[in-house]
Parts: C-alpha cells; sequence; structure tokens
C-alpha cells in the first residue's frame, strides 16, 4: 500500500465520494498473479458456440437470480407477493422478468383483441378505447418506480428478520414505461366540471379498483402500454395498466379496463379497509398516496459475504415518490458519521437512482446504514418512523436500513 | 439560472399535457350500456333487490366458510366478524365489523370479488343477504332485516369515526 492518498469522508473506512476522481486509484491491497494463463483455450473456445434465437434467455449460471419471498392468501396460487432479488442486481431497471408481484386474484390472461378501455361517468361522452386505437395517441416515456405500500414492513417486527435485502425491501422495481398520457384521452371524453376523482378498474378476477383524484391524473398519470420496451408483461398489467408516478404501487391499477370518472371517491374495500394507515389510538388515515423518501443499501446486503479485509464498493438504492432524490448519505460505523454518496445520473423525479461509494474494511464488526433526503427532508430512523406513527401501522414504511457486518464478513438485518 | 417567465408557462402548458390535435379514435358508447360495477360508499349505483339474515346464513355456509370459518371466524382467511374494541391494542383485529368504514362497500367488494373462485356468480339478492348476515353477526343488524338499497344505506358503521383523510370522506 504504497502511494495512496487517503481521501476519507467518514469514519471506519468510508471514501470521500471523489476520492477515486481526485486521488487516481485507491490501492486495492497486496497483489497475487492469477494461475491461469490468458492464452488457455477453456472449453467454450474449442468449438463454435450456440446460434441465434428469437427470444433471449440470461446466462444458464445465472439461474440462481429469481424472486423470493413469495407469500399466497392460504388456497390461492395468484393472491399474495413475490419480490425482486434486489441484491443481486445492479443499476436502477429492473428486468421486467424479475418486477416485484402483487395481485389480488391471480394474473388474467388477457386476449388483447377483446380487450378494450372504457371513459365513462362524469364526462361529455363515454368513449371505448381498444389497443390499436391507443397505438396512434401520443406517447411518452418515463423512468418511475412501483413500489407496493406495504413493502419493508417486515421491519416493523420486535426483532430484525434474518432476511435479504430484496425480501424485505424488494416490492420496489423500476421499469421504463410508455404510453399514453391519461389526460389526452379525457379531454376526449370531456370531463365535467363537478368532477374530482376517477374509479379506475382492472380486468382481473377481483376487478380491482381505486379511486384517483383528477390533479393526479392531469399531473402524470399514463396508460402504460410498454415497459422497458415492450409489452407489458401478464403479471405487470398486459395489456395495459394505470401508472401513477410516485404513489403506492397498487393505485397504478393492472389490466385497465374502466375509468369512471366521478365527483366522489368510491371508498372501496381497498381503499378503506385495507391500504389505510393506523396510529397509535385506533385511528386510520384514509388515501395517504406518495411513497416517501427511502434507501437501502443492496452491496454489500445479507446473503453476500466480505472475503478479506480492504476495499469493496457500497451499492444501494434511493428514491422517492414525492419528487426528486437530492442526496444519499452512507456511514459504516452505525450512524456516528456520515459522508455523501456519488449518484448516477439522471435523476429523475419518482424514479430509482443508484449510489455509490468506496470503502476500505477493517475486518471488524461495525453497521452499514445509508439515508436519502427529497425536497421534503430526510428518512427517519426506525424508532422515529415508529414514535412518531405507532405501532399499528403497516404501510408506508420508510426509515433507514441498518446491515450488521460482522468480523468474519457475514451481513444481517439489524435495527439501530 | 433565472428561467425566463415566457419559458415557464410553456413548459407548465406542455406539462399539464393540453394537446390541440388528438386523433379521436374513441368509439363513443352509451353510459348506460358501460354496466358499471362500482357502489359509492353513499350508495349511488347500488341495485335493486334485497336479502334476508337468514338467506345469507344459508349461502354463507355454501359460498363463504370454507375460507372464513363458521360464522365468519377462524377460517384460514381473512376474519369477517369481531374486534370491535381492539383497535388500539396490537394485534388489532381488522373485520368488517371493525375495520370497514362504511357498509355500502361490503356490497360492492362481495359482487365485485366473491366468492373467491368464483365471482360474479352471486345474484344481486344474494348479495344482499351475504351483507345482512354479515353486518348481524357484527352485531350491527337485527336477525329479522330484509336488507335492501336504501337500508344498506341508512347503515353507519361502528368505527366510522376513527378513520379520517385530508380528503373529503362522506
Amino acid at each position: 500500500m504504497t502511494n495512496e492518498r487517503v481521501d476519507y469522508g467518514a469514519g471506519n473506512g468510508l471514501f470521500h465520494r471523489r476520492a477515486f476522481l481526485k486521488g487516481g486509484a485507491i490501492a486495492a491491497g497486496s497483489l497475487a498473479f492469477s494461475p491461469l494463463g490468458a492464452d488457455e483455450r477453456k472449453p467454450w473456445m474449442k468449438s463454435p458456440g450456440l446460434g441465434l434465437e428469437a427470444y433471449s434467455g440470461r446466462s444458464r449460471f445465472e439461474a440462481e437470480v429469481v424472486k423470493q419471498g413469495f407469500s399466497n392468501q392460504p388456497g390461492t396460487l395468484g393472491s399474495g407477493a413475490s419480490r425482486t432479488p434486489l441484491e443481486s442486481l445492479q443499476g436502477s431497471i429492473t428486468p421486467s422478468a424479475l418486477h416485484f408481484e402483487r395481485h389480488h386474484s391471480g394474473v388474467p390472461d388477457i386476449d388483447p383483441r377483446q380487450h378494450t378501455l372504457t371513459i365513462h361517468g362524469s364526462v361529455d361522452r363515454a368513449l371505448s378505447f381498444d389497443l390499436e386505437a391507443l397505438d396512434r395517441y401520443p406517447h411518452v416515456t418515463r423512468f418511475c418506480f412501483i413500489e407496493c405500500s406495504g413493502n419493508s414492513a417486515t421491519q416493523l417486527g420486535e426483532t430484525p428478520k434474518d432476511l435479504s435485502a430484496g425480501h424485505i425491501h424488494g416490492l420496489l422495481s423500476q421499469s421504463e414505461w410508455t404510453g399514453v398520457p391519461l389526460s389526452i384521452l379525457l379531454q376526449e371524453a370531456g370531463v365535467k366540471s363537478d368532477a374530482r376523482w376517477v374509479v379506475a378498474e382492472g380486468a382481473d378476477a377481483a376487478r380491482l379498483n381505486r379511486s384517483v383524484p383528477l390533479e393526479k391524473i392531469r399531473e402524470d398519470a399514463l396508460v402504460a402500454l410498454y415497459q422497458n420496451g415492450e409489452r407489458i408483461r401478464p403479471q405487470q398489467g398486459y395489456p395495459m395498466r394505470l401508472l401513477l408516478p410516485g404513489y403506492e404501487g397498487n393505485m397504478s391499477v393492472k389490466w385497465l379496463h374502466r375509468i369512471q370518472v366521478s365527483d366522489q371517491p368510491a371508498l372501496s374495500r381497498q381503499e378503506t379497509s385495507k391500504y389505510t394507515d393506523m396510529y397509535a389510538d385506533g385511528s386510520a388515515e384514509v388515501f395517504t398516496f406518495p411513497m416517501s423518501v427511502k434507501s437501502v443499501i443492496t452491496t454489500p446486503s445479507p446473503g453476500h459475504k466480505l472475503v478479506a479485509n480492504g476495499l469493496y464498493e457500497i451499492r444501494g438504492l434511493a428514491w422517492s415518490g414525492r419528487g426528486r432524490v437530492t442526496e444519499v448519505e452512507v456511514s459504516a460505523d452505525g450512524g456516528r458519521s456520515w459522508t455523501e454518496a456519488q449518484i448516477d445520473g439522471p435523476v429523475l423525479k419518482k424514479s430509482v437512482v443508484r449510489f455509490r461509494l468506496p470503502w476500505r474494511w477493517s475486518g471488524g464488526p461495525t453497521q452499514l446504514l445509508s439515508r436519502a433526503y427529497d425536497s421534503e427532508g430526510v428518512q427517519p430512523t426506525r424508532s422515529q418512523l415508529l414514535d412518531d406513527r405507532g405501532n399499528l401501522f403497516f404501510y408506508h414504511y420508510n426509515a433507514i436500513q441498518a446491515w450488521q457486518v460482522s468480523a468474519d464478513g457475514e451481513l444481517t438485518n439489524a435495527y439501530t | 439560472m433565472r428561467i425566463p417567465r415566457s419559458l415557464l408557462i410553456l413548459s407548465l402548458v406542455l406539462g399539464s399535457a393540453a394537446y390541440s390535435q388528438t386523433p379521436g379514435l374513441g368509439v363513443p358508447i352509451d353510459e348506460a350500456a358501460v354496466g358499471s360495477l362500482t357502489v359509492f360508499a353513499d350508495g349511488e349505483n347500488l341495485p335493486p333487490g334485497s336479502g334476508t339474515v337468514a338467506e345469507g346464513q344459508r349461502l354463507y355456509q355454501q359460498q363463504c366458510m370454507a375460507c372464513h370459518g363458521p360464522g365468519g371466524k377462524g377460517g384460514l382467511n381473512d376474519p369477517l366478524v369481531g374486534g370491535h374494541a381492539a383497535l388500539d391494542k396490537a394485534p388489532t383485529s381488522r373485520t368488517i365489523g371493525s375495520f370497514w368504514p362504511y357498509a355500502v362497500p361490503v356490497f360492492d367488494y362481495i359482487r365485485r370479488a366473491m366468492p373467491y373462485a368464483a365471482p360474479g356468480t352471486l345474484s344481486d339478492d344474494q348479495v344482499y343477504a351475504l351483507v345482512a348476515y354479515i353486518l348481524h353477526t357484527n352485531e350491527i343488524i337485527g336477525a329479522e332485516i330484509r336488507l335492501d338499497a336504501e337500508r344498506l344505506r341508512g347503515i353507519k358503521m361502528p368505527n366510522r369515526e376513527r378513520f379520517f383523510s385530508t380528503f373529503d370522506l362522506p
């Protein structure tokens, strides 16, 4: 370790976020020579490889990267959730095949030729659109996340469960969504002056419905048709879903087939007795839409192992349903000292960003934490959140996540 | 950097997606033919029909009990009955009696999504009967009640006052 310009940003080995840029290479430790020669002909180099294929899969060596944390209503196969393996992914886009799932009555097998979107209710003229018609409307593409409001609720348990980052926080996925602004379709239908809400309904067996304020529809609601460039996957609402950037996931109604414009919300089961937030006195708040600012370190995280002391890159995800992430800080000493992480741009509204920071692990036990900021403030600690909201709430958990690092390099879920 | 006011106004207009020319490809349909299933909490769109507690009890045993348990408790899936008094102690029991602020959406939800394996197979009379039975089992209405749109609309749920919002609630 010669010629190293140490440029630490916080305690216990956290570098300044620009350490690489300012100081050049950070000495990585002792050098060892690989036993393999570069010109050795490996088995797959001894004959031509596989041919072209119509729809490509991934390497067979990556087969273990799958959705996890499956939970179902008893006696059902499709009323439940599966989670994105955040700890196995990099960048900020979730592969469509690994997008989390949350269904209330399974995944319908919709024939797109028989599917239409009806707009009716408090409008001048009720209209019906098929897929062919919608393809001719102006399209908008945006990156945004969908997060289930029940994401991370396992952290409400009295003791931290030994689970991976994805199992705890993986009811969160991000895609590039393309579709038609719903405001255009409403404009054609002619919204009456008494209208304040729309009730969106899906074409699944549960005909799941949610009420959405008209202001939100006019602000940034999409009828999404494409996910990451291809038609939306059935699990995500094929052939069309409502997309409400930043709002709790179940409002982005999948398999969208009906929009009823109204002067009032439906106050249906999902928006009263289900997705409401309880306080300590037993009162419950209805219509808590935006997902608040949040972050999680995904590398390293439980399931990974630090094999030796030395240099690592801490990487994670940060997001806010209320706007842009303005800053992410990381601590490698259990929250005693913090330094700002590098954020990969562009930083978009209601969108997940990837953050990173070099860290030299000394080999001792410690806790790794991240906290994200948006224009409204910073993530709370778990105890601050519980003090604020009591112990009866379930949805909209957004506290700081800590990973305990043991002396032998194992990582586990921890409370601060 | 200061942004010129004219640019700000332009971006606001574009941001609200006011398009002067749109394809106009929506097919006009008759509002009456839409057949909206949605029943609003104030009773708007409740269909004609009625059902009794006794009819509901028989239906419950055939259609609901396997998942929700005898009398709405102790089944594999969500309990429907009880828990009225204990909403401020963990763990709470969130049932139709304890955690539904309005009665009408019980009708909406059953007709929309239940029974789980065969939604849409109950008649409106049968749905009224099931709602009557579940509300009676929760000690919200009497055993002799024949429930119809008018009676259902008038029912006040026990924990309505616990629910609040920044939006107007009925």
